[in-house]
């Protein structure tokens, strides 16, 4: 039976070796590389759910008037995107589980790549030769960030709608899966990195293969992304556009917030003292530009330059299959968690308004707190870091014979 | 009989036949390391794959009745929920925790690179006028690349900045609220918001809408050459914040000033605070520049009259915008 | 010590002992005189204890202030909250009644069965919910915070419009009719109860929540898997 399909498919398109190699493909085995899969499989759950959304959602910000079953919005004006929206949770039988399923994917899928990131960066993955792995995701973080933004829609300019959700459902997606693609492309032609240890040398790679250990793991790995996001998605309301009531200029709601993954922009939006940078009467950089274009330019272009400022800072130059454990590279590990502690300061800043109705903390209080925070937190986790990273490695290296110690 | 015959000819020939092929081919080397079975875990993975199918059409009979979002969700999440348990038992049990090994691919297939560069430079041999085709076959690259471009702009200018400039507010406009009823003067009444649409145009255009609050005639210190924007102490400014476009929904208006903040505009995305009394300038938060203010007047039946347009760009600050 | 002061200690020393203490004008020098003044004529600011006059702010504003236990607050300038009334039912009916005798608007009736929930909602985004949040949850006032609707009850939503207490703008009849705070009213009852057919609301405030759900609950959850599935370093 497994004879005959593979003498068939070998017949045709001459696919045995490569398979025959596939299937022993190596994984190398550490909780931290499924990082990745998560958010590859959440990325799966969000296509799937959203090419059904589409065959409900109407992408027109053309005036109609409410008339549906839920009587809040009876007889209220409104877009048709709003409408469709309050239909596809109302009306469409498992509409809802679905919108909430896709919404719920789309939080996940950027918590999963930011876990990923961190993973890459703190054990040193990016180096040669997966440089150019690691600079192909800037724009796949790049496009995902786009299209979860454009998600959550443009109102008041109605030529931009249609266009916008073109950019939504086919544009973006397509080519968030083509750079997915690559990156596992390249990630598979030279293959995983590993932890050190018996027998794993820059040489040769040691893991559990494809089959028959990898594939249920990964398999069931895809099956609990599936199962939470679906459990989500049918438990844990999200984004109930029908309690919000439909968008108007003139009204405003306390604390609107977008997603949770533009959090840290809000933040510096806040944390930005009031000026424009103006020349006579006219503006030349209004005051948004800071905290919602340059900052996370910033936050950008420090992960794309970091692979070329530590080649420049260590002047190495070598290929690299091991990966580093983060306290023995306490310098990297310590601007990481520095620069990570800055944007995670931001971060917080973007819910200083439910903190001060919380908490009751006032917001001009905050404002200074988070601003003193920025300055104080970040090069304090410097020095903490790295201090505690150079007694673990200390302690480590003590504990091995001297001849292992690192060269 | 004769088929049945001819049927059992054809059986014992097969079986002949792959018994002889079998014992020709000497026993493969194990690929895959042995490894105790596991006729519990067989069966327990049996019953979750089981369970697993009776939640999935748990999943179809809810849909067909009436399809209630939370059981939807439990039945569908517990089902891919079981599928995964049955996966990670699979992969723990039922299969052996190999160490395989294989090389890391070499850092570069030197042969082939050496004879991808003789191929490309034996290719180019004959050619003399190098130079010449490199710069033209450029240029008609480049060309071709902006024509295919170029039906872009059929798509026409995305953001009309124009729109936003335009303004519904002019000399005479009359000020009417959310339901078309004309504004009167005396119905701003200290510590009332109201929000204000220019009468007859569209609402939803971003300098439509407007905020009219009355400021204690003494309290007010506007800008030179606003002396008389604000009859009897009414100002009104334009309700989109000049942050980043939110409408100022907020009036802050202290009941008993002495102990309370002064009375303030806010946005409730950012939280810029402006104050009404001195020509909707910054108080606090992010917002550059003071917010639009419109000059008022009180038209011959006390009804309220916009003297002309805004005294400066409404909506968000971008570049070039006038103050 | 002032004798405003002095008069309060004695009193509140022989109230009990009288027995009267239901008697409005007694709880009225026992617990307001000290920053609204005799007869509700208020006390202007300078000295330790000020506040607002009452002549003319009725029973509307007194009832509001007593039920919503924002009143009696310790120092003039702190920002009230709710709380539970240090007075009792019939208290609290003697001194509003008492504070009403100066003068000024009754107690309202709302009507919310009246309203119209649609009209509600539109009613309240357009004027109450850039403070309040459009699900009545309550937001941030630069200065001050807008107090949530959770607990509000019908007769204080219809008198808050009217007085607009602490920060909040007053709305007039003209602005709002009482059938429109009537709508208003059966709209903030709804988001009281919400429509959470999506399951669990998590406080209908959006994204910070969901944020939270996503990193500790899924995150969470799947590192978990993942942690259970891969192997710890060599």
């Amino acid at each position: 039976m497994i004879r005959r399909a593979t003498r068939f498919l070998d017949e045709r398109a001459g696919a045995a070796p490569f398979l025959r190699k596939a299937l022993r493909y190596v994984f190398p085995d550490h909780w931290s590389f499924l990082l990745g899969e998560i958010a590859l499989y959440s990325f799966v759950v969000l296509v799937l759910t959203g090419i059904y959304l589409t065959l409900f959602f109407e992408p027109s910000l053309k005036d109609t008037v409410y008339h549906g079953s839920y009587e809040p919005l009876q007889g209220q004006k409104m877009s048709e995107a709003y409408r469709s929206v309050v239909d596809i949770s109302f009306k469409v039988n498992a509409g809802l589980l679905i919108r909430q399923t896709h919404h719920w994917a789309a939080d996940v899928f950027v918590v999963a790549i930011v876990l990923h990131l961190l993973r890459v960066f703190f054990t040193g993955a990016f180096r040669k030769p997966r440089d150019y792995s690691v600079v192909m995701s800037v724009p796949i973080v790049g496009a995902s960030l786009a299209v979860l933004v454009w998600g959550a829609g443009y109102p008041g300019i109605p030529s931009f709608e249609g266009r916008m959700y073109i950019a939504h459902v086919f544009l973006l997606p397509i080519a968030i899966a083509v750079l997915l693609s690559l990156h596992l492309l390249l990630v598979v032609a030279r293959h995983h990195t590993q932890f050190p240890g018996p027998k794993r040398t820059e040489r040769r790679v040691v893991g559990l293969p494809m089959v028959p250990g990898y594939v249920p793991r990964t398999l069931g790995l895809a099956l609990a992304v599936a199962a939470v996001l679906v459990l989500l998605g049918g438990l844990v309301q999200i984004n109930p556009i029908w309690q919000w009531g439909p968008y108007s200029v003139a009204n405003g709601t306390n604390g609107a917030q977008p997603d949770w993954y533009l959090g840290w922009l809000i933040g510096a939006l806040r944390l930005m003292p009031g000026f424009d940078v103006t020349i006579g009467d006219y503006t030349l950089v209004p005051n948004p530009f800071w905290g919602g274009v340059l900052f996370p330019m910033l936050v950008f272009a420090f992960l794309f330059a970091w692979p070329t400022i530590e080649r420049r800072r260590t002047d190495d130059r070598d290929v690299h299959n091991l990966l580093d454990h983060p306290s023995d590279m306490s310098w990297r590990t310590a601007v990481g968690a520095s620069v990570f502690s800055f944007v995670a300061v931001v971060f917080l800043a973007g819910s200083m308004d439910r903190i001060a109705v919380s908490v009751g903390v006032p917001y001009t209080w905050q404002i200074w707190i988070f601003r003193a925070g920025l300055l104080v937190v970040p090069p304090l986790v410097f020095v903490v870091t790295r201090r505690i990273c150079s007694e673990l490695s200390e302690r480590k290296w003590s504990e091995v014979e001297p001849s292992m110690a690192r060269e | 009989m004769r088929r049945l015959g001819r049927w059992a000819i054809a059986g014992a020939v097969l079986l002949v036949g792959r018994g002889q092929r079998r014992r020709q081919l000497p026993p493969p080397e194990p690929v895959v390391d042995a490894w105790e079975p596991a006729p519990r875990a067989e069966l327990l993975v049996a019953g979750l794959l089981l369970l697993a199918a009776a939640l999935a059409v748990a999943f179809i009979v809810i849909y067909a009745g009436g399809a209630d979002t939370q059981l939807l969700g439990l039945a569908l999440g517990l089902c891919f929920g079981t599928l995964a348990v049955a996966s990670i038992v699979t992969a723990f049990r039922l299969t052996p925790p190999e160490e395989a090994e294989e090389p890391y691919p070499e850092r570069f297939h030197s042969t082939e690179v050496a004879e991808v560069e003789q191929i490309a430079s034996e290719s180019g041999r004959p050619l003399t006028r190098r130079r010449l085709l490199g710069l033209t076959a450029g240029s008609a690259g480049l060309a071709l690349g902006v024509a295919l471009l170029a039906p872009v702009a059929s798509l026409g200018p995305v953001f009309d900045t124009n729109q936003l400039r335009r303004e519904p507010w002019r000399r005479g406009v009359r000020l009417v609220d959310s339901e078309g009823r004309v504004l009167r003067a005396d119905d701003i009444e200290l510590d009332t918001l109201h929000t204000a649409f220019p009468e007859g145009a569209n609402p939803e255009i971003l300098a439509s809408p407007i905020v009219v609050v009355r400021v204690e005639p003494a309290r007010l210190d506007l800008p030179v050459g606003r002396r008389n924007w604000a009859p009897g102490g009414i100002v009104a400014y334009s309700k989109v914040c000049t942050h980043a476009g939110c409408a100022v929904a907020l009036y802050r208006a202290p009941h008993f000033e002495p102990s309370r903040p002064r009375p303030a505009l806010v946005c409730p995305c950012h939280y810029s605070t402006f104050d009404p009394a001195t020509g909707g300038t910054v108080l606090f938060g992010p917002a550059g520049r003071p917010l639009p203010q419109l000059p008022l007047a009180v038209g011959p039946k006390g009804e309220l009259i916009a003297l002309g347009g805004f005294s400066g760009a409404v909506g968000p600050s971008w570049s070039g915008v006038r103050e | 010590m002032r004798p405003t002061v002095l008069i309060v200690v004695l009193v509140a020393l022989l109230v009990p002992q009288l027995g009267g203490a239901d008697s409005g004008a007694d709880l009225y020098l026992q617990s307001c005189v000290t920053c609204h003044g005799r007869g509700g004529s208020g006390v202007p600011p300078g000295g330790k204890h000020f506040g607002p006059p009452l002549q003319g702010v009725g029973a509307q504003a007194a009832d509001f202030y007593l039920t919503t236990g924002y009143m009696p607050v310790q120092r003039a300038d702190q920002e009230p909250v709710r709380k539970s009334s240090p007075f009792s039912d019939a208290e609290l009916r003697s001194l509003v009644q008492f504070i009403g005798s100066f003068g000024g608007p009754p107690v309202p009736h709302p009507r919310p069965e009246r309203g119209s929930v649609s009209e509600g909602l539109e009613l309240f985004t357009a004027n109450c919910a850039g403070c309040h949040q459009v699900a009545a949850e309550g937001g941030l006032v630069v200065g001050g915070t807008a107090p949530t609707l959770a607990d509000s009850t019908p007769i204080q939503i219809a008198e808050a419009v009217r007085i607009g207490p602490y920060l909040m703008p007053r709305f007039t009849r003209k602005q709002l009719d009482d059938r429109q705070v009537d709508s208003i009213i059966r709209y903030v009852q709804l988001a009281q109860h919400p429509d959470d057919r999506g399951g669990w609301g998590i406080g209908h405030l959006g994204p910070i929540p969901e944020g939270l759900v996503a990193w500790l609950i899924a995150g969470a959850a799947l590192v978990g898997v993942a942690a259970v599935i891969g192997g710890r370093a060599p």
